[in-house]
């Protein structure tokens, strides 16, 4: 039991030592480098689109069910989007079909 | 905005982590139940560490006892993203004050997908908006924790397939952003990049080159314009 408390520790302070070493090395509240200004600018769109590959990248072509629900569902999200800008009509959306493909079609 | 409408506004753009932490929560809890660690242990693992894949992950370690070292590499392996994350959020929670701590401790995917993108309110206000989100958010994983081990395998509902909400959120936040007409290029590149590193690395081991692919893909851009 010991053990496992100190790999919770370990992993722990591992985590919170990566989340915070930008910020101790760019430093407090003084203005940060110009190239920092412009990554805090560019990267959330960037993130955002390596996030949605990251959550999509267990898609298999190898058998149906492990590709369809999740293209299928990624695209109701962006088409509901689209027609109607509301987050959370198309998360719903997606998520509801989703959840409906793979208990009852797959 | 009112400092109640905010918190507000918090709660509803929130809503999809909801359903995405506190499923993905209760099934953390009863998976580590299962292994014979209780309620209380599952609280100390979504308080200190408070990194989801990284849990769920640690689960097996625990039960085959890795050692301190392995452990905290795969912890640098899995969360380095999180590096990432925090560069593109100092500015962003520069005069946050004493929440500052806290703020960059609970920046998870989820919290940052929310935070970073956040342009309706004025700069003034964000700091009750970037604390609201990052308690909220807290509270729904540690409460699915604690409730998934509480429960162990007594919950029948079926919800398979519910955690694609965390998914639609990604996708939901990138075409708003893509249809606002914000950096289309830096959408692109972040969406292309990870998509051929995904094919050329397997999903294993794609996240660290796909943030080396995109920096310097952004460096470039930049060169560029300046140039031009």
């Amino acid at each position: 039991m010991m053990h496992s408390v100190l790999l919770v520790a370990v992993v722990g302070l591992v985590t919170f030592a990566l989340r915070a070493a930008p910020f101790l090395i760019l430093g407090g509240d003084r203005k940060s480098p110009e190239f920092i200004s412009y990554l805090g600018r560019v990267l959330p769109a960037a993130v955002m689109g390596m996030l949605v590959i990251y959550c999509l990248r267990n898609v298999s072509f190898s058998e149906t069910g492990l590709w369809l629900p999740q293209l299928l569902c990624t695209g109701v999200v962006v088409l509901v989007h689209a027609l109607k800008r509301s987050t959370l009509l198309s998360i719903l959306s997606g998520t509801v079909c989703y959840m409906l493909l793979v208990q009852l079609v797959f | 905005m009112k400092r109640a409408d905010i918190i507000r506004k918090a709660l509803r753009d929130t809503l999809p982590v909801l359903a995405g932490y506190v499923v993905l929560g209760i099934g953390f809890g009863m998976l580590l139940k299962a292994r014979g660690y209780g309620w209380l242990f599952s609280l100390y693992m979504s308080v200190g560490i408070y990194a989801g894949s990284m849990q769920f992950l640690l689960i097996d370690m625990l039960t085959e006892s890795v050692s301190l070292v392995s452990a905290a590499l795969t912890a640098f392996l899995v969360n380095c993203r999180h590096l990432f994350y925090s560069i593109s959020m100092v500015d962003r929670y520069k005069n946050t004050g004493r929440a500052k701590p806290y703020l960059i401790y609970a920046l998870t995917d989820e919290t940052y997908s929310l935070v970073s993108t956040e342009d309706s309110l004025p700069p003034g206000q964000r700091k009750t908006y970037y604390l609201a989100v990052s308690v909220i958010d807290q509270l729904y994983w540690v409460g699915g924790c604690v409730l998934g081990s509480l429960l162990g395998s007594a919950l029948k509902f079926n919800t398979e397939g519910i955690d694609f909400a965390l998914t639609a959120l990604f996708v939901c936040i990138f075409t708003e952003q893509w249809l606002a007409g914000k950096e289309h290029i830096s959408a692109a590149l972040g969406l292309g990049l990870s998509l051929l590193c995904l094919l050329i690395f397997g999903s294993e081991s794609f996240l660290i080159p796909s943030m080396a692919a995109i920096v310097a893909a952004m460096a470039l851009v930049r060169g560029r314009e300046a140039k031009a």
